[in-house]
């Protein structure tokens, strides 16, 4: 059947959109966790099969050990770096460190305080083995090596 | 103004879309979606230079040797062999299934059961120790790391089926408990070598 009147299609209604988007936006706010620092090094994880995923994240303070960053390698070479929250700190800031991020936890945690130690595949055992002694020293002894999930290989 | 009488008008909800969008890209700027996860250990705490330490004598049985070297090659209890051998060779060690004499003793342990009864069962007193060299690769350690995880987990899980009918992983708190003690894993990280040859 035909109209007499030659009307133009209506446009589309775009009513819903803002619900379709606050969707994904819940969907990001409940998946996703708050970008903490910046990296001040690179490293690609090396990759295990029997991971376990890290429980409670604000128990977890991390340690990342691997070659600095590309605008900052003209700077500080490629000589693998240990960075402890926002700068490249060496082995005898540790204990500071680990004292630092103890007294951030409420008395109960404390002893479930876990060191993540984020350590590029390339790095050598010498540089780990330094910050592990240290946090032997500090009394952090829960720790988690990092490393990504495969299947097998 | 017009002759006919108007509704209440609507309000314009057009932008709507956009204060979401800008949530949404704050959102994804913000945050980062990927889990952390790990190889989990314990560390033994540093010894008290002020107290004379006694070492721990550990029979040669009781110990399987695992050192990496630094370009990657592994040897265990005094054979070189592959990445892929060393699960086996870390299981048949936990578990010692015939008693072999070279093999670690076990020593019958009652263990309490969530139930409140007593499970006695022979736990193994075998160590593994993990050596490497200053310069060890991190993705070679990783992978004896979790080959050895996996031996381990792999003895939790054929004892936890035997005791339980499930596998370890399915297990309630205090059951996965008691397999821990049946079944401990103890990985003992030593200090490297300093020099790179053996």
């Amino acid at each position: 059947m035909k109209k007499k009147g030659n009307k133009s299609l209506p446009p589309i209604s775009t009513a819903s959109l803002p619900d379709v988007i606050f969707m994904i936006l819940f969907f990001f706010m409940v998946s996703t966790t708050m970008r903490d620092q910046e990296l001040l090094v690179r490293y690609r994880l090396p990759e295990a099969t029997e991971v376990q995923k890290l429980e409670k994240k604000s128990l977890v303070s991390y340690i990342h050990i691997g070659q600095p960053t590309l605008p900052m390698q003209a700077k500080f070479g490629t000589a693998p770096r240990i960075q402890l929250n926002d700068s490249y700190r060496t082995t005898k800031d540790i204990l500071d460190f680990v004292a630092g991020e103890r007294d951030k936890l409420s008395e109960v945690d404390r002893a479930q305080m876990t060191i993540c130690l984020k350590a590029d595949g390339g790095t050598k055992m010498g540089i780990i083995t330094d910050v592990k002694q240290e946090l032997r020293r500090a009394n952090a002894l829960k720790i988690s090596y990092a490393a990504s999930k495969t299947l097998g290989y | 103004m017009a002759g006919d009488k108007r509704k209440v008008q609507e309000i314009n909800a057009g932008s709507m879309a956009d204060i979401a969008f800008l949530l949404l890209i704050f959102f994804l700027v913000a945050t980062t979606m990927n889990v952390d996860t790990g190889l989990v250990r314990v560390l033994p705490p540093m010894p008290d230079p002020n107290v004379k330490q006694e070492d721990i004598k550990v029979k040669e049985r009781n110990l399987l040797l695992v050192f990496v070297s630094g370009n990657g090659n592994i040897m265990a209890g005094g054979q070189v062999i592959n990445i892929h051998q060393l699960k086996d060779k870390a299981k048949d060690f936990i578990l010692n299934r015939f008693d072999d004499p070279n093999l670690p003793e076990k020593e019958v342990t009652e263990i309490e059961m969530p139930n409140g009864s007593k499970w006695a069962y022979p736990v193994s007193q075998g160590v593994v120790s993990l050596q490497t060299t200053r310069d060890t690769g991190y993705q070679v350690y990783i992978m004896v790391q979790n080959e050895l995880t996996r031996a381990f987990n792999e003895v939790r899980d054929e004892v936890s089926m035997a005791k339980f009918g499930r596998k370890f992983s399915d297990l309630q708190d205090e059951e996965s408990k008691v397999i821990t003690k049946a079944v401990p894993l103890k990985i003992s990280e030593a200090e490297p070598r300093n020099m790179g040859k053996k």
